[in-house]
């Protein structure tokens, strides 16, 4: 039922990528989320300057994630 | 039939609800077992013409009409804000809504950096349309459904069995070659599906950044990457004799071989920024791609808009970040070395 040799390394190996990859950015993500809130309830009135840098951080953190999806899709379509 | 009245009962609701799971659930599963999946490749696909272009041979690669399309999109609406600029009277639709689009882009722009946004306000604002419009026209119909039977270079070839399949290998070489991966290669591809589109834009963010770095600090702005002095100043050779002298010089010395070394990197750093751009543009658009393959081979009809609800956002997002990425490291290019830290 399971391709054989070098077919199902590969869809081991996409798996496992992904599956390791997205673990740091994810909590760097929710990391980054909860100091712009705290930093927004500390100063409400500076929420846009926060939230622009807040958004900025966190695509700079997903890009990580990214990073690993674009590995796990080389592996399985390329 | 009145749903508002209908949700106020219990019965009604019930109803309602079966009748929308037993929609969706018949006209999902239906197409279980269907279709194949597309193939689904990493580089873009190549579309074989019947003539020969300069650069490309005998083929386009799929992602180009894709940013043809973007492009005739934008400037035609450029050129209908243009004529709507010559007329007399109140301000047609087109101009107003053009305007507004500017004006909300400069003010988040001069929110970020300041001053300095209207120096940048072309290009990030070309790079926020370019990226957004095209990521868009990803998720029109017919883009790669529409398509013709070609050689796919992603396509699995045919199965021969193991036993045979060191002879054929060995004495068919060419022959396996043509037959087998025939896939649906189709039109049109998402314009930043393609690494070389996001390349592009990634390498012409860079070295504007580098533009503009010369344009406002002249040659200093070298002074960012070959930065070979250190904050003390230098020792006068009469009143530091002895231990004390040399110690003092020794630092010195290495303040400024590290500060050196500090410089040269930040050259590669600057180099490197190319790859996180067009990775994190290529690697939300791809995967969206497969995304809505997959799901739109699962479910014909309504799970799909879901994902292409999702696609939207995501696709104006990754603009966004791109554009604002960009505008920060202008900004940052820009700004004087000196005058922060020493």
């Amino acid at each position: 039922m399971w391709p054989e040799g070098v077919e199902s390394v590969k869809i081991a190996a996409t798996a496992l990528t992904i599956m390791f990859g997205v673990i740091f950015p994810a909590f760097s993500i929710g990391w980054i989320g909860s100091k712009a809130m705290e930093a927004i309830g500390r100063n409400p009135e500076a929420s846009g300057g926060i939230l622009t840098s807040m958004i900025l951080a966190a695509a700079l953190a997903e890009a990580i994630a990214i990073y690993a999806l674009v590995v796990a899709l080389a592996i399985k379509f390329a | 039939m009145n749903i508002g009245a209908a949700l106020k009962t219990r019965r009604g609701r019930i109803i309602l609800l079966v009748v929308v799971l037993a929609t969706v659930l018949l006209c999902g599963v239906g197409v279980f077992g269907g279709e194949e999946l597309p193939v689904i490749s990493l580089a873009a696909e190549d579309i074989p013409l019947p003539f020969s272009v300069p650069v490309f041979g005998n083929h386009i690669p799929n992602t180009l009409p894709s940013t043809w399309l973007t492009m005739i999109i934008l400037i035609l609406i450029a050129l209908a804000y243009n004529r709507s600029l010559r007329k007399d009277g109140p301000p047609s639709r087109i101009r107003i809504a053009v305007e507004a689009l500017a004006e909300v882009m400069l003010d988040f722009m001069e929110n970020a950096v300041g001053e300095k946004a209207r120096l940048f306000f072309p290009l990030v604002a070309t790079f926020f349309l370019f990226i957004a419009v095209s990521n868009w026209c990803g998720i029109l119909p017919g883009f790669g459904s529409v398509g013709v039977y070609a050689v796919h270079h992603g396509a699995p070839a045919e199965h021969v069995d193991d036993e045979h399949a060191e002879e054929v290998a060995s004495t068919e070489h060419e022959e396996e070659g043509g037959h087998e991966n025939l896939a649906l290669v189709p039109f049109f591809r998402s314009a930043n599906a393609h690494l070389s589109t996001t390349l592009a834009l990634a390498l012409i963010s860079v070295a504007a950044a580098q533009y503009f770095g010369f344009r406002a600090l002249g040659i200093s702005y070298l002074d960012k990457y070959f930065n070979f002095r250190a904050s003390s100043p230098k020792p006068d050779p009469a009143t530091q004799k002895g231990l004390e002298g040399i110690i003092s010089k020794m630092a010195r010395g290495m303040e400024i071989l590290i500060n050196g070394i500090v410089g040269l990197l930040e050259i590669i750093l600057e180099a490197l920024k190319v790859l996180p751009f067009s990775f994190r543009l290529f690697g939300n658009i791809f995967a969206g791609e497969v995304l809505l393959f997959v799901v739109s081979y699962l479910f014909a009809f309504v799970f799909p808009l879901i994902f292409l609800g999702l696609e939207l956002f995501v696709g104006l997002i990754q603009g966004l970040i791109f554009a604002m990425l960009t505008l920060v490291f202008f900004s940052i290019a820009t700004t004087s070395h000196h005058g922060e830290e020493h």
